[in-house]
């Protein structure tokens, strides 16, 4: 610019390395020397780690059962259709039969999986108040306009958790029974409900209110439940660390999905002799049938599931490594090809000088 | 003179539009007549653009006029209304950037220009009012004030000059920076105004001028004075062009002038030739604003789209409202129409990212600091000056590396405006180089077959000839600072080839001393002074193109000295004498001398008496007097001796004959525009090797179509016949013009003004369109194009032209005078050279350097960098592909802006001193070459790949129950930050790849960056904000980097993104390696 000149008057320009872009800098050249021994290297290092991760997702074992209802699927079906169309539906109890032949490898989790349910939806993501849920009394007694509908009650009461992801809680519940011998009787299998939430938003994230006189309920005096919950919040569990926005089902839940089709952690089985996993024999899954699902023609599923140290069952990034490995592995022999015809090339071309 | 044809010739083109009445120092001239107070314009210049008032509103508008910041004002008035995902906040914030950063830069350039015009208008004059002479500044000069000038001021405004401190009541004037003539030329006062010589009595004078209403034209005036003296009775005087001194010109060689000021302001001549400055927009933003566009009509198309699936997916009514997203009472109720109009509005400010606002920012601040490296560079500086290169615009940089037309200015650009004695030839010895004093006329280097030496006394004659035949006056050394310095004496005239020759002289030991009551005095190589009387003198004109003079020796003998060009002398030798110099004559032509020849006569004492008799009565010949003294002069200039010819050299600037070689072998077309004769010009040309010696001139001049009756039949049948001889050359479209310029003959055309203004100001004829075009067909099959004897305005018109061709071709001008300023404003690029000629055209241009070679390495070597630069700045930007508002906002600014900004910054894929020496490099980017629809569509392609596989890459991953060894499941907040972050790597990977030159600073801010993006995660993550209503992104990426099937995900689809640029540049160098073995 022109102060350029009338600052430095009339001096001549500094003879720095910066100033006359002769600053010293490293040529690199992604010579065909250079990168076909990298895309050999890179396709055999993705054809190794694709085939360890093929084998370790297929060695996830995965147990699936869609509890949804569709008539002529199992004892779900009549719930399904006694709680067709109505909000919230009556509750209603059907349990899933299945036997395992043999050890059934642990640690097994627990999850449910919605499918056709937009939790993505930016209307539905951003009804949330998440300064009432971390406490706030302020925000307790108004929660933000974001919440709409789910903002006040009917009644003129805030909402207390406020918005459209509070009240569509997953309110299904499961209980595993686990017949040992034959006609022997069912033992309930401890489902550990703890620790399925993000160890932050368990801990910092989600606090109840401060308590007013020693009770969580008189905390929460003043607000009503989401219209479609049969309990306050304060009273999801007995477990007074539990309870409340702490509550870890709704701490789960409240991490809305990326995807239609999701699942989300329900329950891990890890305390007594189960912990090493399912023995074999036969088991039923009690189920509390409240969830309607079939107004948007949605899908509910339960499924086991063990875990490797790359997560669950996905055979999508061992097949995409190897795939890639092996284009690698291609496009460097193309190129090799290219390269040495160039090279004869040349050499003949010297040759005719 | 020359001027007066040229008058004679432009006459009638424009009408005289009213008449102005000037009452000479604002006094009524009689008491009976009223005096009615015109109202003329103050004497302010105004060249800024903005008053501290308007500049606000005015800056505001001019700014959303183009395109990007409306679009994105209008997308912030979107946000902000209507309910849309994105925080009004990531549109508004870049905006308000943008626009703050551009009002800034433009209020300071427009406060220098307020600076500059301060100068100017409170410069202080002297102003005669009531016999007194009163100090005022510049800017108060009325119309109808009579002014005082000093000697080397210039005119605060345009004068009619009243009286000199001469006798005779003329002046000398330069014009220097009007129209780059560096000579002295001569004006006069009306007679009757001569005596007015002190300040009392030029108060008393009583006259009024009627004059035209001001006009651009430099050369034209017609106006009358009414002198009233005593009597009643007026005397009316005519008034021309030369009686008006013009503002922006000096005075030189005479002490005082008084004058009446006619026009001020605005309204003289130099300010009505001096153009509006436009903001010029780059042939890269045009670019930038298609791809804008494109882009534009891509997120409407999108917009569209996803408004019609949404509404189609809505249509089944457990997706439109689902039980556990119920719309409030407020959303049921809004009209059907109106909801879908707010739909698509929102998707299009959710797809508008794919319009990068921060680009304008990026790109603003790369041009912006880009500028500096021109005005750092050391080659641009110039001792003579003390000074760099100087940028007053930065948008322009990379134009620098576009430019098609180049159009020069000669005096002062191309030469050094200083001529220099380099050799003559006497009877056909030639005389080289400096002599050494004490041998007189010794020679010399070279070894020339002839370098025998002539016979002595023609040796003297010839020099005697030219301490003779001239006009120079002599001044004591101590007036003047250096401007044709010698030891004792200071030489001016009105044209330095005069001095050149007196001082050529005196190397070979004639000094030419002085006049002394009629006599030149001159000493010769004996130190004896020898004294001439001078009996008559004709000065040079352009037409005649020789000067004579008589002068009686000491011994009473009688000579007339001619000196002239040799097509005018020639004719007039006794032909035996011809042959032998005008071998050297034409050689030296084609070296791009100057060449004068020299002649002498000696006449009878009989002959004299008759000729002086014819003469005298020629001088008091009350009009056409000079008409009638050139005919005596004529008549007397008859077989006269040759004695030799001199060869003076204008001197070029430095290396302007290989800058115009680099050029050309850029395949740039130079053209010469000049307001000089088209004689220096031509030699210029060739001196510079703008002609070659086998280029073929097509001449379109007054010389060669005044031979006819009807000019413009003679113009018509020339036009076409040219026209028919170029395209017999070229028959192919202008496309394999560059190639056919190596193996055709070259063309040079040469046009001068009077019949440039005739082919595009003949437009009552039917035919004038017709002139045009087929003018144009001529010039752009020339390699080069000479244009002389322009007026600024017809430099500017010219420029226009070419600008307005097909294909609309980037032009660049430059040139150092005022008269170059209207031209420098209309191109593209405006270049100014810091020379002699005063600061208006640096002034006013976009770039400014000490000389004209410094355009070789400003194009070639800057212009390309940047060039280059801004392409892949522009492309990447376009490149880069929806999410947490304050990530939205850093993606562009923080995360992926600085490496690119330093990339633009600092690349250079070639080497600077290669492109300097390659001119030929400088093609390959010409025509926008790297930012048209093949290189747009391919990173567009490769940005849509990316896209896919990113999404879908992670859409994969995320069949899954979980991706973390505990079971705990990941919510789209993670997967949103798992693909912003394989964007974040991949872009910035990407620039690493093309990043050819690796200097700290592009380490710094590459891995920087990256650092940055990591570590701000990290922290954006890490604590509960509490201005945040929703703490979404709380732990999202501490948490993502748990999981190691993640880590796997981004490695392999960073891998996969990048293989196709990874590809590219293997085979590219596979086949660099190729072509160069």
């Amino acid at each position: 610019m022109t102060w350029s000149a009338t600052a430095r008057g009339a001096h001549q320009p500094d003879n720095t390395a910066f100033t006359q872009q002769r600053l010293p800098a490293w040529h690199p050249l992604l010579s065909a020397s250079i990168a076909l021994p990298l895309f050999f290297c890179a396709g055999l290092a993705f054809i190794g780690l694709g085939l360890g991760l093929y084998y370790s997702s297929n060695g996830i074992k995965e147990l699936a059962y869609d509890y949804t209802g569709d008539p002529g699927t199992g004892n779900c079906s009549v719930c399904a259709t006694a709680g067709q169309g109505r909000a919230p539906p009556p509750p209603c109890s059907c349990a899933w039969y299945f036997s395992l032949p043999e050890l059934f490898q642990g640690p097994v989790y627990l999850y449910y999986e919605l499918t056709n349910f937009y939790q993505n939806n930016r209307r539905y993501g951003v009804s949330r108040d998440d300064s009432q849920l971390s406490g706030l009394p302020s925000s307790l007694r108004h929660p933000v306009n974001e919440c709409a509908p789910y903002q006040y009650s009917a009644a003129g009461l805030p909402i207390a958790p406020c918005g459209a992801i509070a009240n569509s809680l997953f309110n299904d519940s499961f209980s595993l029974w686990h017949q040992r011998q034959p006609n022997g009787p069912y033992v309930e299998v401890p489902l550990d409900r703890t620790g399925i939430a993000w160890w932050t938003d368990y801990h910092v994230k989600f606090r109840n209110p401060p308590l007013v006189n020693g009770s969580l309920a008189l905390a929460f005096r003043g607000t009503a439940p989401p219209p479609n919950w049969h309990r306050p919040v304060y009273e999801l569990s007995p477990d007074p660390n539990n309870t409340g926005f702490i509550n870890q089902d709704f701490v789960v839940w409240m991490r809305t999905a990326a995807l239609p089709t999701f699942r989300k952690l329900y329950a891990r089985i890890r305390q007594g002799n189960y912990s090493a996993g399912l023995p074999r024999g036969a088991y039923r899954v009690n189920i509390t049938y409240n969830y309607p699902v079939r107004a948007f023609s949605g899908h509910k599923r339960l499924i086991f599931s063990s875990i490797s140290w790359m997560g669950g069952k996905n055979p999508f990034l061992g097949i995409a490594y190897l795939l890639v490995g092996s284009l690698c592995i291609f496009v460097g022999f193309v190129m090799l090809v290219v390269y040495i015809r160039y090279q004869d090339q040349n050499e003949d071309e010297e040759d005719d000088e | 003179m020359f001027r007066r044809s040229f008058n004679r010739f432009c006459a009638g083109e424009e009408k005289r539009v009213g008449t102005r009445t000037v009452f000479v120092g604002n006094h009524p001239v009689s008491e009976t007549e009223a005096y009615i107070a015109q109202k003329f314009c103050d004497n302010r210049i105004i060249s800024s653009k903005y008053t501290l008032w308007n500049f606000l509103p005015k800056n505001l508008f001019e700014q959303f006029r183009r395109i990007a910041n409306f679009y994105f004002l209008i997308i912030f008035l979107i946000q902000v209304t209507v309910d849309t995902p994105t925080s009004p906040i990531t549109s508004g914030l870049p905006l308000f950037f943008v626009i703050t950063v551009t009002a800034i830069k433009q209020g300071y350039e427009d406060w220098l220009r307020h600076r500059a015009d301060n100068e100017v208008n409170k410069s202080t004059v002297y102003i005669i009012e009531n016999a007194k002479r009163v100090k005022k500044e510049s800017e108060k000069i009325k119309v109808g004030d009579i002014v005082e000038v000093q000697a080397d001021e210039t005119f605060p405004c345009d004068l009619i000059l009243l009286s000199s401190c001469t006798v005779d009541g003329t002046c000398y004037v330069t014009t220097a920076s009007l129209d780059g003539e560096s000579n002295c030329k001569t004006h006069y006062a009306v007679r009757d105004t001569i005596e007015l010589r002190t300040v009392e009595s030029i108060d008393n004078l009583r006259a009024a001028i009627e004059c035209e209403q001001p006009q651009s034209d430099l050369y034209k005036f017609v106006g009358r004075i009414n002198i009233y003296s005593n009597s009643l009775e007026a005397v009316a005087r005519s008034l021309g062009p030369e009686n008006l001194l013009l503002k922006g010109a000096t005075l030189k060689n005479t002490k005082k002038i008084y004058g009446v000021a006619v026009y001020t302001g605005m309204e003289t001549k130099m300010a009505l030739n001096y153009q509006g400055k436009s903001q010029k927009r780059s042939a890269v933003e045009k670019s930038i604003n298609a791809f804008l566009i494109v882009y534009l009509f891509i997120l409407l198309t999108k917009a569209a789209i996803c408004t019609t699936l949404k509404y189609v997916w809505q249509s089944t009514p457990y997706n439109d409202e689902p039980w556990y997203n119920q719309k409030t009472q407020k959303e049921r109720e809004t009209w059907k129409v109106l909801k879908m109009f707010t739909d698509f509005l929102s998707f299009m400010v959710l797809f508008n990212f794919i319009i990068p606002v921060s680009m304008y920012v990026t790109v603003e601040m790369q041009k912006f600091l880009g500028s500096f490296f021109i005005s750092w560079d050391n080659d641009f500086y110039d001792e003579e000056i003390n000074e760099g290169a100087l940028v007053n615009t930065s948008d322009l940089n990379e134009e620098l590396g576009q430019v098609d037309y180049v159009f020069t200015d000669k005096t002062g650009t191309l030469t050094e405006n200083s001529m220099e004695f380099i050799e003559c030839c006497i009877d056909g010895h030639k005389y080289k180089g400096v002599a050494q004093e004490t041998d007189g006329l010794s020679q010399t280097d070279g070894p020339l077959p002839y370098l025998d030496r002539a016979d002595k006394n023609r040796e003297e004659l010839f020099l005697r000839a030219l301490c003779l035949c001239h006009t120079v006056e002599v001044k004591p050394n101590d007036t003047v600072d250096g401007v044709t310095e010698s030891s004792e004496l200071t030489y001016m005239s009105s044209s330095p080839d005069e001095i050149a020759l007196v001082k050529g002289a005196k190397k070979y030991g004639f000094t030419f001393v002085g006049v002394q009551n009629g006599y030149m005095r001159v000493e010769n190589q004996r130190k004896e002074i020898e004294e001439y009387e001078l009996l008559h003198t004709l000065n040079f004109d352009s037409v005649r193109r020789r000067m004579s003079v008589i002068v009686k020796t000491q011994s009473g003998d009688i000579l007339l000295f001619c000196k002239g060009a040799d097509s005018a002398v020639f004719p007039r030798v006794q032909n035996h004498e011809i042959d032998l110099i005008k071998v050297h004559v034409e050689h030296n032509a084609m070296e791009g001398y100057r060449t004068l020849c020299i002649a002498f006569k000696e006449i009878a004492p009989d002959d004299y008496e008759r000729v002086n008799r014819q003469l005298i009565e020629a001088k008091m010949a009350l009009q056409d007097r000079e008409e009638k003294m050139e005919k005596v002069f004529d008549e007397i200039e008859t077989d006269m001796h040759l004695i030799g010819a001199t060869a003076v050299e204008d001197k070029l600037q430095d290396q302007a004959a290989e800058t115009i070689e680099a050029l050309h072998a850029a395949g740039l077309k130079v053209w010469v525009l000049t307001g000089d004769k088209m004689e220096t010009a031509k030699s210029t040309c060739y001196a510079c090797r703008l002609f070659q010696t086998n280029t073929e001139l097509l001449e379109l001049t007054t010389k060669t179509i005044e031979e006819s009756e009807r000019k413009e039949d003679r113009l018509h049948e020339l036009l076409t016949e040219y026209r028919k001889k170029l395209l017999r050359e070229f028959p192919k479209s202008t496309r394999s013009l560059k190639k056919a310029w190596t193996e055709h003959q070259e063309y040079g055309l040469i046009i001068d003004g009077s019949t440039l203004s005739l082919i595009l100001n003949s437009s009552q004829d039917s035919g004038s369109n017709n002139y045009r075009s087929i003018f144009l067909q001529i010039c752009m099959k020339c390699t080069a194009v000479l244009c002389c004897r322009m007026a600024p305005l017809q430099k500017a018109q010219i420029v226009r032209m070419v600008k307005n061709l097909k294909g609309s071709p980037i032009t660049l001008s430059i040139g150092d005078g005022a008269n170059d300023v209207s031209m420098i404003l209309e191109s593209h690029v405006g270049i100014g050279i810091k020379g002699k000629e005063g600061r208006q055209a640096s002034r006013n241009s976009d770039y400014a350097v000490p000389k004209f070679k410094h355009l070789k390495k400003l194009l070639l070597a800057h212009g390309h960098l940047y060039y280059v630069r801004i392409a892949h700045l522009v492309q990447y930007f376009f490149y880069k592909p929806l999410y947490d508002a304050a990530y939205l906002t850093m993606y562009n600014i923080c995360f992926t802006s600085l490496p690119i900004l330093a990339y633009s910054l600092l690349e250079q894929h070639i080497n600077i001193d290669t492109l300097t020496s390659d001119p030929r490099l400088y093609m390959k980017i010409s025509g926008n070459a790297m930012l048209q629809l093949g290189p747009f569509l391919y990173w567009t392609f490769l940005a849509a790949f990316e896209g896919t596989v990113f999404f879908f890459g992670t859409y994969f991953l995320f069949q899954t129950t979980s991706l973390d060894e505990n079971g705990k499941v990941y919510g789209n907040w993670t997967f949103g930050t798992i693909i912003f972050t394989i964007l974040v790597f991949t872009v910035t990977l990407k620039l690493a790849l093309d990043t050819r030159f690796w200097t700290w600073i592009n380490h710094l801010v590459i891995w920087g960056s990256l650092a940055f993006y990591v570590f701000f995660s990290f922290f954006w993550g890490g604590i509960i904000w509490p201005f945040l209503k929703q703490q979404r992104m709380y732990f999202i990426f501490a948490q993502m980097l748990s999981s190691v099937s993640i880590w796997l995900t981004i490695i392999l689809l960073i891998f996969v993104s990048l293989s196709p640029e990874m590809l590219r540049i293997v085979l590219r160098s596979v086949r660099r390696r190729k072509s160069e073995s």
